[in-house]
C-alpha cells in the first residue's frame, strides 16, 4: 500500500502536528520505507484468527462505584502554562 | 563500595559496616565526577537523597528498616515522581513536575530505597540506542564510543559504570533487555501485568512493563519482590500473588529443559555474539540441564506487527500532549489550533513524529482493518508460538541483541534501527517475562543472553540466571571506566 503525501498530511492533521512542506516530503519517504516492512504482515494467512487486544485476555475489571479521589485541582494545574480563576486559559475559541 | 551488589551493599548496611548517608553520599560523589562523559542522568536529587538516607540510618537504629532500606537506586525518567521534574526525555516534558508519585516509586519509597535522580532515555521510550533523547546522547562505559542501547540506556549506563548499584527500566519491545545487554549488566522484563504501570508515563500500553536494572540476578529477585503486586489505580496489573524471588534462587537446575529457538540464530546474528550464547548454554548443559532446538515460526512477523501495534497506541496516548493543561506550550499561539499543532510540532522530536503519524495512518479511515486487526491477528500467532514451545521446554535461550553495542550514530535509517529488536519485540507482544544477563565480550563490548520463560515465571528465570551467575563472573566484570573516571 504505497503511501501518498496527502496520507501523511491527513494523519498529520488528524494527529494535530504542524508539518512543513519540507518535512512532509522526509515523512513521506521515512514513513514509506517503515510501511514497506509493515507489509509483510499481508502475506501471513490469518484466516479466523481473532486479533489479540491484551497479552493476558484479560477483561475489564469493575470496582465499587465509590468516590476515592480527593479534589486536588490547585496541585494539578501548577504543572499548566497557563490558568486564571481554576481554569485554563487556551486562544479565544468563540468570537 | 560501589564494587559491590546491591545484595552485598544491604548486607554491608545491615551488619553497621556503612551508613546509607556515606552510601548515598559516595554513589553522588561518583555521579558528580562521572556522569558528565556518560550523560546517564536527566536530573539528580543529591539534597533530598540524604535526607532520605538520613531517615533510613534512624530506622535502622529503631530496629524498624526492612532489607533494602537505605539503597541508593536512580529510576529511569518516565516514573513519575512526586516533585521532581519528569520529562520522558522529551522538551514537551522539560518543564513538567509531576504532582504524584508513580505506584513503582511509592512502593520503592515504602521499601525505604533511596532515589538519587532519573536516568535518560530515548524521547518517550522510543529507540534502541539512547540517540533519541532532548538531552543528548547517553555513552556506554565500555567504549564512550558506543550507543548503551535504549530506550533505559541511562539506566543501563549509570549501573555498568557504578554510578548507581541498580536502576529500574521500562521495556515496550526490549528497553530493559538490549541496554542490559549493550552495559553488561542484568535486566529483567516482567510479565506484562506483574508491575503496575501507574504514574509511568505510557508509550504503547497494551505493551509496557517495568522492571529492575541491576548487577545480578539476585539484585533483581530483591527489587521485583518490592514492585510487583497489584493497584487498584492499574487496571490491567494482576490480582495474583507476588511469590519470595529470592528464596528460589539457589534451586538446582539438572532436569531443566531449554529450548534454542532456531529463528534466533540466523541470518544477521554477529558471529561472537552466536559464540558467547552458545558457550553459556554448554555452563547451563554443565549444570544439568538439557537443550533441545525448538521454532518459533512467526518470529520474522514480530517486528512489523510491532510497529503498527505500538505507533498505534503511542498516537492515541500521546495525544494528551496539547499545549492546555501540562508540558511545553508554543509561544504566541494565533489561534487554539495553532497551539495544538506547534506545542507537539515543536516540543516532540522526530522519531516521535514518526510514530505518531505512523499510528494515526494507520488507525485511520480506510486503513485500520488491514493494518491494526491484521497486526493484532498476527499477534495472536506469535504469543501461540511461545505458549506452544513451553509446552516441551522450560525455558528459551538466545541472543538478547543480534550484535554487540553498535557505534553512536551509526544507524541513521529508521527501519535498520528497528531491526535491532528482533530477539525483544516479540516478548512484549506475547506478554511473557525475559532476562538479558551478561555472557561475554566482543571487541570489549558485552553479550547479553536473553532468557525468556512463560507468563508469570519470574522466579524460575531469576533461578535460571542465578545459577549462571554461580558458575560463570561476565556480571561481576567493570568497565575500566568504573575506576578512571569515577
Amino acid at each position: 500500500m504505497a503511501l501518498e503525501e496527502s496520507h501523511v498530511r491527513r494523519a498529520a492533521h488528524l494527529a494535530r502536528l504542524a508539518v512543513s512542506d519540507d518535512q512532509a516530503s522526509g515523512f513521506v519517504e521515512d514513513l514509506s520505507r517503515i510501511l514497506d516492512m509493515v507489509d509483510q504482515l499481508q502475506s501471513l494467512d490469518t484466516e479466523g484468527v481473532k486479533p489479540l487486544a491484551h497479552p493476558l485476555d484479560a477483561t475489564q475489571r469493575l470496582r465499587a462505584d465509590e468516590v476515592t479521589e480527593s479534589n486536588q485541582r490547585d496541585t494539578f494545574q501548577r504543572c499548566a502554562p497557563a490558568v486564571e480563576n481554576g481554569l485554563y486559559l487556551v486562544p479565544r475559541v468563540v468570537e | 563500595m560501589y564494587e559491590k551488589t546491591l545484595t552485598q551493599l544491604a548486607a554491608a548496611l545491615k551488619s553497621g559496616e556503612f551508613s546509607s548517608r556515606e552510601l548515598t553520599a559516595h554513589y553522588l560523589q561518583r555521579i558528580e565526577k562521572a556522569d558528565g562523559k556518560l550523560n546517564s542522568f536527566i536530573s539528580v536529587t543529591a539534597e533530598q537523597a540524604l535526607k532520605h538516607a538520613e531517615i533510613a540510618d534512624n530506622a535502622r537504629a529503631a530496629g524498624t528498616a526492612g532489607p533494602l532500606a537505605g539503597i541508593p537506586l536512580a529510576l529511569k525518567d518516565i516514573f513519575c515522581t512526586r516533585d521532581v521534574k519528569t520529562s520522558c526525555g522529551s522538551k514537551m516534558l522539560d518543564n513538567f513536575i509531576a504532582p504524584y508519585n508513580a505506584t513503582v516509586v511509592e512502593k520503592l519509597n515504602a521499601a525505604g530505597t533511596i532515589s538519587l535522580g532519573k536516568t535518560n532515555m530515548d524521547e518517550f521510550a522510543m529507540g534502541s540506542s539512547n540517540e533519541n533523547s532532548y538531552y543528548g546522547p547517553v555513552k556506554n562505559p565500555w567504549d564512550l564510543t558506543a550507543v548503551p542501547g535504549g530506550s533505559s540506556g541511562g539506566s543501563a549506563a549509570a549501573v555498568a559504570a557504578g554510578l548507581i548499584p541498580a536502576a529500574m527500566g521500562t521495556d515496550t519491545g526490549g528497553s530493559i533487555r538490549q541496554p542490559a545487554a549493550f552495559c553488561g549488566i542484568t535486566g529483567l522484563k516482567p510479565t506484562y501485568g506483574r508491575v503496575s504501570r501507574f504514574g509511568i508515563i505510557a508509550y504503547a500500553s497494551s505493551l509496557d512493563q517495568a522492571g529492575p536494572m541491576a548487577r545480578s540476578a539476585e539484585d533483581c529477585a530483591h527489587l521485583l519482590g518490592v514492585i510487583a503486586g497489584h493497584d487498584g489505580r492499574d487496571s490491567t496489573s494482576v490480582t495474583r500473588g507476588v511469590p519470595d524471588y529470592v528464596e528460589n534462587l539457589n534451586a538446582p537446575l539438572s532436569g531443566l529443559k531449554i529450548g534454542l529457538p532456531k529463528e534466533y540464530f540466523g541470518d544477521g546474528l554477529d558471529p561472537d555474539v552466536e559464540k558467547a550464547v552458545r558457550e553459556a548454554v554448554k555452563v547451563y548443559e554443565s549444570l544439568g540441564a538439557t537443550v533441545r532446538e525448538v521454532s518459533l515460526p512467526h518470529t520474522h512477523y514480530a517486528i512489523p506487527a510491532y510497529y503498527v501495534i505500538a505507533p498505534a497506541e503511542a498516537s492515541s496516548n500521546l495525544s494528551r500532549y496539547d499545549g492546555v493543561r501540562f508540558g511545553y506550550r508554543c509561544d504566541n499561539p494565533s489561534d487554539l489550533i495553532d497551539l495544538y499543532t506547534r506545542s507537539r510540532a515543536e516540543g516532540f522530536g522526530e522519531e516521535v513524529k514518526r510514530r505518531i503519524l505512523i499510528g494515526t495512518h494507520t488507525l485511520s479511515e480506510g486503513f485500520f482493518d488491514a493494518y491494526y486487526t491484521k497486526a493484532q491477528k498476527v499477534r495472536r500467532l506469535i504469543r501461540q508460538d511461545f505458549l506452544d514451545a513451553f509446552e516441551d521446554v522450560d525455558v528459551l535461550m538466545g541472543p538478547a541483541s543480534p550484535t554487540p553495542a553498535f557505534d553512536l550514530g551509526a544507524k541513521k535509517d529508521p527501519v535498520s534501527m528497528y531491526l535491532q529488536d528482533i530477539y525483544t519485540i516479540a516478548v512484549n507482544l506475547a506478554g511473557i517475562p525475559g532476562i538479558s544477563v551478561p555472557a561475554g565480550f566482543s571487541n570489549g563490548r558485552p553479550v547479553g543472553l536473553q532468557i525468556l520463560g512463560t507468563h508469570f515465571a519470574e522466579a524460575q528465570l531469576l533461578n535460571v540466571a542465578h545459577q549462571f551467575q554461580q558458575a560463570t563472573d561476565w556480571h561481576l566484570q567493570r568497565p575500566a571506566f568504573a575506576e578512571e573516571y569515577a
